[in-house]
């Protein structure tokens, strides 16, 4: 089987975001005096082929402890179709 | 015997040639690896320079972490060998996971290139010895990715151990205020070492302060340590 799997990737809580700062800044500044508390980080999609959905959401997590995602600054968050 | 010092080249490295150069410059062996060799070719000390290693996709430093030369590179720092990583070198050094903590987005969003101060809180490294301890010197940065964050039991750890190597600071010497620290890095920290003192990473660069021909010769303390660290006998060290 082949699984089309989202992997999120943000900035761990409580390490400074400037980014997101920005852009709250920016949203506030538009008018958008509802948005706080702004964080960004990355969107990942891959097809990933495994025998389970399960399977597939192991593999992925390996792949984020490794390489997608840095265990100092950042957690993730998977999300598999179908 | 001459010292042999490897510099290795990422695709992407733009800092290879002056880090070659400098350390040439001291008096040192100094030779290129290719990122895809597996050998260092019998180097004594390593030498990680700046650039942008793929891109910086990704994460700077996150890929070439996994380049066929890094499984050497840990060898070499497992077995003692000193290793230093400048600017790029020092985020791939981190997320190699031989110097801890992590290089964010600078806090003011700007790719930062000026030159700063820093004071040298640590000089018994190969590559800090050449330095008296507290001296203050100036170098470049040039960089976006720049920001030291580390856990809160790290920092102590890092700053208990006496493992930050130099350190933001006022042209007088005294603590960073305001744009004396350039991106936002805890503590001031522009570089630290590992528990073991062998593997350096910094993110301003001596390379680029190391020639008269630049008007400042203030990072050649970074190379000239290299041949007091292997005048000194092994067991010494």
């Amino acid at each position: 089987m082949t699984y089309k799997v989202h992997v999120r990737v943000v900035p761990r809580a409580g390490l400074l975001d400037p980014q997101g700062q920005a852009v709250e800044h920016a949203l506030h500044a538009l008018g958008f005096g509802a948005a706080g508390e702004v964080r960004i980080g990355r969107a990942i999609e891959m097809q990933v082929s495994a025998a389970s959905a399960e399977a597939a959401r192991a593999e992925v997590r390996r792949m984020c402890d490794k390489l997608l995602a840095n265990p100092v600054t950042e957690d993730y968050q998977l999300e598999i179709e179908g | 015997m001459s010292l042999r010092v490897a510099v290795v080249r990422f695709p992407g490295s733009n800092c290879d040639f002056d880090t070659l150069h400098c350390a040439q410059r001291a008096g040192t062996d100094a030779y290129f690896v290719w990122h895809r060799d597996s050998s260092l070719q019998g180097a004594d000390l390593v030498l990680l320079p700046g650039g942008f290693s793929y891109g910086d996709y990704l994460r700077s430093g996150a890929i070439a972490r996994f380049s066929p030369i890094m499984p050497a590179v840990q060898a070499h720092a497992a077995a003692g060998g000193p290793v230093l990583g400048i600017c790029n070198g020092f985020q791939i050094l981190c997320e190699a996971g031989l110097l801890p903590g992590a290089l964010m987005r600078n806090s003011r969003l700007t790719f930062v290139s000026r030159p700063v101060w820093l004071r040298v809180e640590q000089a018994e490294t190969a590559f800090t010895s050449a330095y008296a301890a507290g001296a203050v010197v100036r170098m470049p940065v040039a960089h976006g990715d720049g920001r030291f964050a580390a856990a809160p039991d790290t920092l102590r750890q890092l700053e208990a151990e006496k493992r930050v190597v130099v350190r933001y600071v006022a042209p007088d010497g005294s603590p960073a205020r305001g744009d004396d620290n350039p991106n936002g890095s805890l503590n001031d920290i522009a570089g630290i070492c590992n528990a073991q003192g062998n593997v350096v990473g910094l993110m301003p660069h001596p390379d680029r302060a190391a020639d008269p021909a630049l008007g400042n010769t203030d990072g050649m303390g970074f190379f000239s340590s290299m041949l007091r660290w292997a005048a000194v006998p092994a067991g010494g060290r």
